[in-house]
């Protein structure tokens, strides 16, 4: 659909070009304005795309908000009934706990991808490309998959976790049922399969870095741990930025492992709930998308807010060569 | 000219496969071609398929102006789907509806009254049994036509009945001969429990709920705050604190009904559809066997039952309304008993699904009707039930006292049941 406007334009602007040529002359020269245009036309489709799926539901759901929602149609007003609501639920408050949660081990994540990617980047390590992809490919794997798999291996009685476990001698737990440790379990499949993705942006950031700092260290003799923390750290501060922000944002909206691994029967889904799943639960299993659309909203201002302050304390540690 | 045809084809194919799926990809809606009325049915159980096929051929057969195309939706997203598909306008003309949604889309106006249809034609609707026809009604108007039911059995497991040299269960036992029963037949060592004691509201602690004389909601009130329905509650939990049933987080994992089917509980309560299923794993088709649930203050059972809804949205009510009402016939009932997926709730019809598995005595079922309990609804049924397993998972993992634990899940129940007003 998006596109329709644009070829439009485009077609009409092709036309006058060629009454222009027909009349022999250039029309008079306003080129800033044509190269506005133009450029405007460029971003035009993924502008309107933009528009229609986000701005759009964005706006969208802040009115539900403050609706109440009806099941078959038709929604009434309700001012800030809603926002009451979310603040008043006990659950609520447990599931920004377990989400705050996720957003730590996720950002556990990024430590664990820049050594990683460290390592990979030492010279004389062979088949880095393969490492590479091993690491990658969970990212890619779709996190149904993910979750079923890893929901077979963490199965408190035939799981390979536990018959790992039993020839230590160590009695292994229910992991994804048991209330105190199912949160971590969830925890550690979104470290594992999202540190291939800060992986290729760290190896991305060390390439960037110029060798004859490392070369000058190396000849002061600075040795390999100093090497990282003196050159390595600091000049991928600005990738280390990048992916915290990304990292943050995604982890604050976890949602489809949890939905996985989780069975509606499971007694630890209230220690494992996220903000995110609490959402589907309301929206689209208890009919109060009302409510729902308002711990949506919520939910984005929170990340909006984090999203600045770490823009606003970058200064502080992120070094721009 | 080949490459031409060739990309045009491969232009062309996609066109083709959704104009030959229309009905479903365009989301269902019906249509009407070349004189004949095309009327959809929204279903979730592919284990049905096959059965509703062949009835819907001979309903084809009895109207020939009309032809009916299933359209399947795995039950996870069914409720989902079907609800946006409702403000979407394209819902199918005819689809499965349950007790715990029935309120709600009729008080949303999302079904077709079947009153007027019925009166018209007089059909005879006590040919189902009356707890259905109350499930599905909302306000004294009809809004389903029943199907099939289900009721709960006690499956036990004879082979390992023989090991513990206990007798099979049978009409005379009481709650205490399964917990007497449960301790001899847990066997550590083998990893066998005696009996799967999983956090269930169907299978499990609605039944003994009734059957302490608790009750789940009446009058608009939570009943969990009751003193027989937590004494119906720790009838199970007792169980895994005693260490006779796997906890609920084994149960997690491990499906209560997997267990069974692997021979690692001796007893487990059930469901009267799941029979095929047993009976389709050899070594439950050989131990298996089923008894009527044990009597606690009193005999219970939980009934339950699918029925066929007519959208309100359907643009050919009169068809839709031949196929429900052919759906609750006695022809159609009988074919889906004999295809031994699910009991018919035609009265009468229910000898053949009994007899498609003679193995396991599935008549103990429709014994049970005379003291069935309809499944517990209310208009906004989802939220309270998603209470459930949140308040009582601590209970039935061997943390915390099902008493508390009860009332807890009863004052949230209540606020919840309070905002339905």
């Amino acid at each position: 659909m998006a596109v329709f406007p644009s070829t439009a334009a485009a077609q009409a602007a092709d036309r006058r070009r060629s009454r222009a040529a027909e009349r022999g002359s250039t029309p008079s020269p306003r080129p800033r304005r044509r190269s506005q245009r133009s450029a405007y036309l460029f971003i035009a489709p993924i502008a309107l795309g933009f528009l229609v799926f986000y701005i759009w539901p964005l706006l969208e759901t802040f009115w539900f908000s403050f609706t109440s929602f009806g099941v078959f149609g038709g929604n009434t007003w309700v001012g800030g009934e809603n926002y009451e609501g979310v603040v008043r639920d006990v659950t609520v408050g447990q599931a920004l706990g377990n989400t705050v949660l996720y957003m730590l081990m996720g950002l556990v994540t990024l430590p664990v991808a820049i050594v990683l990617a460290d390592l990979m980047n030492r010279r004389g390590l062979r088949g880095v490309p393969v490492y590479r992809a091993l690491y990658f490919l969970p990212f890619v794997t779709m996190p149904a998959a993910v979750g079923l798999v890893w929901n077979w291996l963490y199965n408190g009685d035939f799981g390979m976790i536990n018959e790992a476990l039993s020839w230590f001698g160590v009695d292994g737990r229910y992991w994804v049922s048991d209330p105190s440790t199912a949160v971590y379990a969830i925890g550690a499949v979104m470290v594992w399969s999202h540190v291939g993705y800060y992986l290729i942006i760290f190896t991305a950031g060390i390439k960037a870095i110029p060798r004859d700092y490392y070369e000058a260290a190396e000849i002061d003799g600075a040795g390999p741990v100093r090497r990282f923390f003196r050159i390595t750290l600091p000049l991928l501060s600005p990738s280390i930025f990048f992916a915290t922000v990304i990292c943050v944002i995604n982890s604050l909206q976890q949602f489809d492992l949890i939905f996985v691994m989780m069975s509606p029967e499971n007694p630890a889904l209230g220690e494992t709930q996220s903000i995110v799943t609490l959402f589907f639960k309301w929206a689209f299993q208890e009919n109060a998308q009302g409510a729902a659309a308002a711990l949506a909203f919520l939910l984005m201002l929170l990340i909006a807010a984090l999203t600045y302050l770490q823009f606003r304390f970058q200064k502080r540690w992120v070094h721009y060569a | 000219m080949r490459r031409r045809s060739l990309l045009t084809g491969a232009l062309a194919a996609p066109f083709a496969a959704a104009a030959a799926t229309g009905c479903s990809s365009k989301g269902g809606s019906s249509r009407t071609s070349g004189g004949r009325t095309t009327i959809s049915y929204g279903m979730w159980d592919t284990l049905q398929v096959a059965g509703t096929e062949k009835i819907i051929k001979a309903f084809e057969a009895e109207h020939p102006g009309i032809s009916v195309q299933i359209q399947l939706t795995p039950f996870p997203s069914y409720w989902t789907t079907l609800k946006t598909a409702m403000r979407g306008g394209s819902a199918p003309d005819v689809f499965w509806m349950n007790a715990v949604n029935l309120q709600m889309y009729a008080e949303g106006g999302a079904l077709r009254p079947l009153d007027p249809f019925i009166e018209r034609d007089g059909f005879d609707m006590a040919v189902h049994p009356e707890e259905l026809l109350r499930m599905y009604s909302y306000k004294g108007t009809r809004f389903a036509m029943p199907k099939d039911f289900d009721t709960i059995g006690l499956w036990y497991n004879k082979e390992l009945f023989d090991k513990a040299g206990i007798k099979y269960p049978d009409d005379s036992w009481t709650w205490d001969t399964v917990r007497d029963a449960a301790a001899e037949l847990t066997d550590p060592r083998a990893g066998v429990h005696g009996i799967a004691a999983e956090m269930s509201r169907q299978y499990t602690y609605y039944n003994t709920i009734a059957q302490a004389g608790g009750y789940v909601i009446r009058d608009g009130r939570s009943g969990f705050a009751d003193e027989r329905t937590i004494e119906g509650l720790r009838f199970w939990t007792d169980l895994i604190d005693k260490g006779h049933s796997p906890s609920q987080s084994a149960m997690t994992d491990t499906r209560g009904r997997q267990l069974y089917l692997s021979e690692k509980v001796a007893m487990n309560y059930d469901l009267s559809a799941m029979a095929s299923q047993m009976y389709a794993a050899p070594a439950i088709k050989d131990h298996g066997g089923v008894a009527v649930l044990p009597e606690g203050r009193r005999r219970g059972t939980v009934i339950h039952g699918l029925a066929s809804a007519i959208s309100s949205k359907s643009e050919h009510p009169e068809a839709a309304w031949k196929f429900a009402k052919f759906m609750g016939s006695r022809k159609a009932a009988l074919i889906q008993a004999s295809e031994g997926v699910t009991i018919s709730s035609y009265a009468g019809t229910q000898d053949a699904w009994v007899k498609s598995m003679p193995e396991f005595g599935l008549g103990v079922f429709i014994d049970m009707l005379d003291y069935a309990v309809p499944y517990p609804a209310s208009r906004r049924t989802t939220v309270w039930e998603n209470l459930q397993p949140q308040l009582l998972g601590g209970p039935f993992t061997g943390k915390g006292g099902i008493e508390s634990a009860s009332r807890t899940l009863a004052r949230q129940m209540d606020l919840a049941l309070e905002q339905e007003k």
